[in-house]
């Protein structure tokens, strides 16, 4: 190579240098780690679409959304106007993929901060990846029991977990008791991962606490083909409630063979999930009328701050914010927050501003009473409230009183 | 015997007629080509997409989504066979597992990024909703799934055993050189196998698709089922893949209604190693 030759090259490699230099001191990368193939793909898509208008809440001005962090100004405040880059890496829905990805955005893309990853069981496997590189993990969405109790440093979670539905289901149960419906057999029926697999005994040992029954469980694959043995076991045993613990694809399945198999129970109780994805409340919501399930969000009088971050959702996705996609947005919302407290991007300063966390209602999106951690990294803040699918596609609240928008209408109606 | 269980075993051999239809391509190309077509799930996904596709456009319902994917199908499958399908038949065996699952992938990822990832089903209406038969029930989707892969079979099974066409391919299956010295081009035989193993699963997918969900990624959760199907019926057996079809969704139903959802697969792949134990070719295959 000739002297002109070396210098170029010398050159050019000290421009990158340069440029890739400037660049990290004017962005912050935090991982997000979703289903974006495989048969989760449909919330793992709209998730993708949430964290990207949470992104654009800080990245730019929006005095109008109030006292939501970072809304306003432009980009991390506490970093210097730094902006907010979000890598998403794609799970796959295997908890062994969604382990390489959190790998991958440590060792590679350098995030300071992992949010994901929908699936309990996929939660699980990414966030113990983080734990042993000492990177800050948040989920905002994933509900199984045991993530919390790992005895993990690293892990947060905002959402309300199984025992928070539990006992919401149970005493909304016992107030319809009181008001004269039937709960004397409760069948559940769950898909058999970490997810359905921790909620069903979650709820099972609630509700035998509580003294309610359940006298049927019947736990499936969530990729079956076929659930019609399992809707002819219902049948059989004619449960007073019903309750699911599903996903998308499987809860598609449950509600078209209940229909051609002419099989209703007096009461459904769907945990969010499957039930909530606009894409199942689209395909088949107007044969599974009646349904109740549970949910933090609500979209609020047009003007409010979560009607317009539902608009700017909107906008990007073609659906409405619905319990899921809202609490995986708040979820990030936490994080993004939490780094900016810190004022850094080391991963031991974000952990300690994740555990100085201290939310209002006010300065959230979701109907929680705040976000605080405990030493497990539970949001202890966390609640829900009892919807329920009426009148064509809508989910309304209906329980508590307090927060309902209409009565809980009993029996359940189905098509 | 309770009612309960008549609807099981009901539902049972619906199921399984519908195993037997989705198969049908593929033991056709196994058993005529020695190839593993992994892309076959997503062929019958392709197939599904095209009813929906002719629900939402023409509001059409199976008497014209049946046709038109079968026509699609074929259409892809004779295109697959050109472009991809004889270069790799010609390199090692792994080249022809690699070929198809990079087909399989480029197809489901296509379908992501057309279709969206979104969820979709046909309206139950579209088929006539479910007929009651005494106390038992029976989706009329279904029913037609069912009656439809008897048909196919039955004619795939005649074009193959009865049709000078059939005896030429059969003939460029048993020995394609033998059968180019006899004067037939095999190029043109196995371009007209995989037309027609994938007009049947566009025609599977059509019929589908009127009782399960349409999504992107169904071919993975389908071709499972399919690859047992054809391995416990008998590679390259039409007439096996129905028997075994049958067989598999009467066991998982009762097997799942009896036991439990989670234990079916236990059972049925139990039952499966057994019989593959007991008679490795499958049940109609030869050896």
């Amino acid at each position: 190579m000739n002297p002109t030759g070396l210098a170029r090259l010398l050159a050019a490699a000290a421009f990158g240098l340069a440029v890739t230099g400037a660049a990290f001191a004017q962005s912050v990368k935090v991982g997000a780690i979703y289903p974006l193939s495989g048969v989760a793909a449909s919330v793992g898509v709209y998730a993708k679409a949430a964290i990207e208008v949470a992104t654009d809440i800080v990245n730019n001005d929006h005095p109008e959304l109030g006292d939501l962090p970072l809304a306003k100004g432009a980009g991390l405040t506490g970093l210097g106007g730094a902006k907010l880059e979000v890598v998403f890496a794609d799970n796959q829905g295997t908890p062994a993929a969604g382990q390489n990805q959190a790998i991958r955005l440590i060792t590679e893309e350098k995030v300071v901060a992992i949010n994901g990853a929908y699936q309990s069981g996929i939660t699980l496997t990414a966030s113990a990846a983080a734990e042993r590189y000492g990177i800050p993990f948040l989920t905002g969405d994933s509900v199984a029991a045991n993530l919390t109790e790992r005895g993990f440093k690293w892990f947060f979670r905002t959402t309300p977990i199984a025992s928070d539905f539990a006992r919401i289901y149970m005493e909304f149960l016992k107030d319809m008791k009181a008001k004269g419906a039937r709960i004397d057999s409760i069948a559940i029926v769950h898909e058999n991962t970490e997810y359905g697999t921790s909620v069903a005994s979650v709820v099972t040992s609630t509700f035998k606490a509580n003294g309610l029954n359940i006298t049927q469980n019947i736990p499936y694959s969530a990729n079956a083909t076929d659930v019609q043995s399992q809707v002819l076991q219902l049948k059989d045993k004619k449960p007073d409630v019903l309750i699911f613990v599903s996903y998308t694809a499987d809860a598609i399945l449950y509600a078209k063979t209940m229909k051609s198999l002419d099989y209703k129970p007096p009461i459904m109780i769907a945990d969010d999930a499957g039930f909530s994805d606009p894409s199942f409340v689209a395909a088949v919501g107007n044969i599974v009328q009646g349904v109740f399930n549970r949910s933090s969000w609500s979209v609020g009088a047009p003007g409010t701050k979560t009607y317009l971050v539902n608009d700017m959702y909107k906008k990007k996705s073609g659906v409405d914010l619905d319990d899921t996609t809202a609490r995986i947005m708040q979820g990030f919302m936490v994080l993004v927050d939490a780094i900016n407290r810190a004022g850094s991007t080391e991963p031991a300063k974000i952990q300690a501003a994740l555990r100085a966390t201290d939310l209002k209602p006010s300065q959230l999106i979701m109907g929680f009473k705040g976000v605080k951690f405990d030493e497990k990294g539970q949001n202890v803040l966390a609640s829900a409230l009892v919807i329920q699918l009426q009148n064509g596609v809508n989910y309304v609240p209906v329980w508590p009183k307090d927060q309902a928008a209409a009565e809980p209408v009993l029996v359940y109606k189905g098509w | 015997m309770s009612s309960t269980f008549i609807q099981v075993i009901a539902s049972g051999l619906l199921l399984g007629a519908v195993y037997a239809l989705f198969s049908s391509g593929l033991t056709l190309i196994w058993g005529m080509m020695n190839v593993i077509n992994f892309a076959h799930g997503d062929f019958v996904m392709l197939g599904m997409y095209v009813a929906f596709v002719v629900w939402t456009v023409m509001g059409g319902g199976p008497a014209a989504a049946v046709p038109i994917a079968a026509l699609v199908l074929a259409s892809l499958g004779i295109v697959c066979y050109f472009v991809l399908i004889r270069h790799i038949t010609r390199g090692p065996m792994l080249a022809q597992i690699l070929g198809t699952f990079g087909l399989a992938l480029l197809l489901r990822y296509s379908a992501f990024w057309y279709f969206g990832t979104s969820f979709r089903t046909l309206p139950e209406t579209l088929v006539g909703g479910t007929l009651p038969i005494g106390p038992i029930r029976i989706e009329s989707s279904r029913l037609l799934a069912g009656v439809v892969a008897l048909v196919v079979t039955v004619c795939l099974h005649l074009l193959l055993t009865r049709t000078t066409l059939g005896s030429r391919m059969l003939a460029v299956a048993e020995d394609a050189d033998a059968a180019e010295l006899m004067g037939i081009r095999p190029d043109r035989m196995q371009a007209i196998a995989w037309g027609l193993a994938a007009a049947a699963t566009g025609i599977a997918g059509a019929l589908i698709a009127n009782f399960f969900y349409v999504a992107p990624s169904v071919g993975e959760t389908l071709a499972i089922v399919a690859f047992v199907t054809v391995s416990l019926g008998g590679f390259g057996s039409v007439p096996g893949a129905l028997a075994a079809g049958l067989l598999i969704g009467i066991v998982e139903q009762v097997s799942a209604y009896a036991i439990g959802a989670i234990y079916k697969d236990i059972v049925v792949y139990a039952l499966f190693v057994l019989a593959l134990w007991l008679r490795p070719v499958g049940l109609m295959g030869r050896a």
